[in-house]
């Protein structure tokens, strides 16, 4: 069912259960959410809540085993692997607590990555890297590699290529659980501007409760794959 | 992912892991070597019997006869038969327009008559053939001692080496030397003194009497070179001779060939005065053509016979052999492609989590499996291109070797390798081929990976 009230992600009574052995493991149980575009959403929950599941089934790179995920009003569970690559790679943006950049490449050619896997013409992609490092500050580390660098600048790098490809919704899961808590303010800092400036929808997992109270909107609580408490947009 | 992008960032993979996928594709420029080696083999030796064989002038060559020669010899049988009339005459007509078909190099009368041959004040006696100035570029002539005829006309003989010894131990030495050729000169008869009846020359194809005188004569030959082996004279000339002499020489003679005058040319003029031939050889311009020349013969209306079926069998021969060859040369491609599968599978390990990473950022099934394809065609080009060099290379050290062997055992070099052009684009194909085949399961693998669980991948 298409949405038409506003909002960039809904879940309806997703679930993602899997069998371990003889168990049935249930990460995610019948989870209805729905985050309204340009909006900051926290995703709390302890290790083992199904958190980072839910960002997975939202970001298109695993299926739910029942219900309905809604990214701008299409289906994610009735789309094809083709169609779910075309929304990692056009509609979401991702960003991982272990940054996920290939150390053989620069940075330059590491954000320039999704444009290669999006296709975008050659004579744009020098532009849009620049543009994307420049935003989170990397603008004179064009050729560094990701061993050159800090832990937080590493992030900033990964962030860059999760916006290189001008996405609608931001994923980051736990962005600062590498980082000490200084930068991962800073990383914070810099979502929470991506957020206001660009209008862009940004789910984020964390453990962090009082860095997500000072920079989400609204913030949501997992546990044993359920939603279990919401505190209202601030 | 476009077409460029795939190629850059295959690439680079292949790059990273550079020795490993150096000796990957080291492993397949063996196996393609080892196939171009085998091949090439395979193809130099057909090339060389092919070249010898034509060189023999038997494949190359078509025996004519009449059909009427070819009904016996019973005067009133034939007479029984209907068709006797409608059989043509083997005559220079005829001669000239076989020599009008296409393909047809030259088309020449057998002449071999048996003789007595004095040297040095000693009779011998031996078969004296005829030969065309074509016969130069037979196998028998390659590597004779002194030269072939200088002129189509020239009174001048070559010996066969075993009868050159009977003239002298130390055949060397009769090199221009004179040999006085005795030979029964033929004079036809004028009708009316001719043999037997006129009926007879109401039908000149079948002249069978003696009508032509014969005339004791001598003809002083230069010997100008000694061949090893008796030169082939197509279908018909199998042991031709001992002595040779240039073809026209031959003719103008006009010879007194032997006892049986329908078994061997026929050069007596008939009442007609047309000359008629008892068989003549067509030399064609290439073996692959001789059944379309045999049919246009027979079309004629004269009888013909070639040994096609012998090349047959040979190209046969060594349409199996190469099969086997190729088969042979294939394995090491085959474990070499192996190595493709083991190189791709330990990628894949490797490279788990960047695979995941990159199914994140937007990579579908398709990108994935498309870029491993070309990293495994990248390197089936890559050692298709230096197997093809090193199995050229192989063939050239292999050629040298040979005619290193065969010089010292006195015979003439040979290439018996031979690498074409074919091969050389079927060679680096096939180990495309061979790699792309060998990269499915490793692409598909690599496709199928769960890009939740590669990215947990430490």
């Amino acid at each position: 069912m298409a949405n038409t009230d506003g909002a960039a992600i809904r879940t309806e009574r997703v679930s993602r259960h899997y069998p371990m052995g003889t168990t049935l493991i249930r990460a995610v149980d019948e989870v209805t959410l729905m985050v309204r575009a340009g909006e900051f959403l926290a995703l709390l929950g302890s290790s083992g809540s199904g958190k980072s599941t839910l960002l997975n089934l939202i970001a298109g790179l695993d299926r739910p085993t029942s219900g309905a995920i809604f990214a701008h009003a299409r289906d994610l569970a009735r789309m094809n692997p083709q169609e779910l690559a075309q929304h990692r790679s056009r509609t979401v943006g991702m960003v991982f607590q272990a940054f996920n950049l290939l150390p053989r490449m620069t940075l330059e050619e590491n954000v320039e990555l999704p444009l290669r896997l999006a296709e975008v013409p050659r004579s744009e992609r020098a532009g849009r890297v620049r543009e994307a490092l420049e935003r989170v500050r990397l603008g004179a580390r064009l050729t560094h590699r990701p061993g050159e660098l800090s832990g937080g600048e590493q992030q900033r790098a990964a962030l860059a290529r999760a916006l290189v490809n001008r996405p609608n919704i931001l994923l980051a899961d736990e962005p600062t659980g590498n980082l000490d808590s200084r930068t991962g303010e800073e990383i914070l800092r810099l979502l929470s501007e991506v957020n206001q400036t660009l209008g862009m929808t940004l789910v984020m997992v964390t453990h962090e409760r009082t860095l997500a109270e000072r920079f989400a909107h609204r913030i949501v609580f997992l546990s044993d794959g359920r939603l279990v408490e919401k505190e209202e947009p601030r | 992912m476009k077409a460029r992008d795939l190629a850059e960032l295959a690439a680079r993979n292949l790059r990273e892991a550079l020795l490993r996928n150096a000796l990957t594709t080291l492993g397949i420029a063996v196996g393609v070597a080892s196939l171009v080696a085998m091949l090439s083999l395979g193809v130099g030796l057909q090339e060389l019997a092919s070249k010898r064989l034509a060189r023999s002038g038997l494949f190359d060559s078509i025996l004519v006869s009449s059909k009427q020669n070819l009904r016996g010899f019973g005067r009133a049988a034939r007479k029984a038969e209907p068709a006797t009339e409608e059989a043509r005459a083997l005559d220079e007509t005829a001669r000239q327009e076989i020599a009008r078909l296409p393909n047809v190099a030259e088309v020449y009368p057998e002449i071999r008559f048996a003789s007595e041959l004095r040297y040095a004040g000693k009779s011998h006696f031996a078969l004296v053939a005829g030969l065309p100035p074509s016969a130069r570029m037979r196998d028998a002539f390659e590597g004779m001692k002194g030269t072939f005829f200088s002129a189509p006309e020239a009174e001048e003989d070559i010996l066969q080496v075993e009868f050159a010894r009977e003239l002298n131990s130390e055949p060397g030495a009769l090199l221009g030397q004179e040999l006085l050729l005795h030979y029964a000169e033929r004079h036809p008869l004028p009708p009316t003194t001719s043999a037997k009846s006129s009926a007879h020359d109401a039908d000149p194809g079948t002249n069978t009497g003696l009508g032509f005188s014969v005339m004791p004569r001598e003809k002083k030959l230069r010997i100008v070179g000694i061949v090893e082996t008796q030169p082939g004279a197509g279908p018909a000339g199998f042991g031709s001779g001992r002595v040779f002499v240039p073809l026209q020489l031959a003719q103008s003679l006009k010879v007194v060939q032997g006892p049986d005058f329908n078994e061997i040319v026929r050069t007596s003029s008939s009442p007609g005065g047309a000359t008629k031939y008892l068989s003549l050889t067509v030399r064609v311009s290439n073996p692959q053509q001789v059944p379309a020349v045999e049919e246009a013969v027979k079309k004629m209306g004269f009888a013909a016979f070639s040994l096609l079926d012998a090349t047959r069998n040979l190209r046969r021969f060594f349409a199996i052999l190469d099969l086997f060859l190729g088969i042979f040369g294939s394995l090491a491609l085959a474990v070499a492609s192996l190595g493709i599968i083991n190189t791709l599978v330990m990628a894949i390990l490797e490279r788990r989590r960047e695979i995941g990473i990159l199914k994140a950022l937007g990579a579908g099934d398709r990108d994935i499996r498309q870029l491993f394809f070309a990293e495994a065609g990248a390197m089936g080009l890559a050692g298709g291109a230096l197997g093809v060099a090193l199995g050229w290379g192989l063939g050239r050290v292999i050629n040298f070797g040979t005619n290193l062997y065969l010089r010292r055992q006195d015979l003439p070099g040979e290439d018996i390798w031979s690498v074409p052009w074919w091969l050389v684009g079927a060679a680096v194909g096939f180990a495309v081929v061979v790699s792309l085949v060998s990269g499915i399961y490793p692409a598909a693998r690599a496709a199928r990976l769960d890009p939740v669980q590669a990215l947990r991948y430490e």
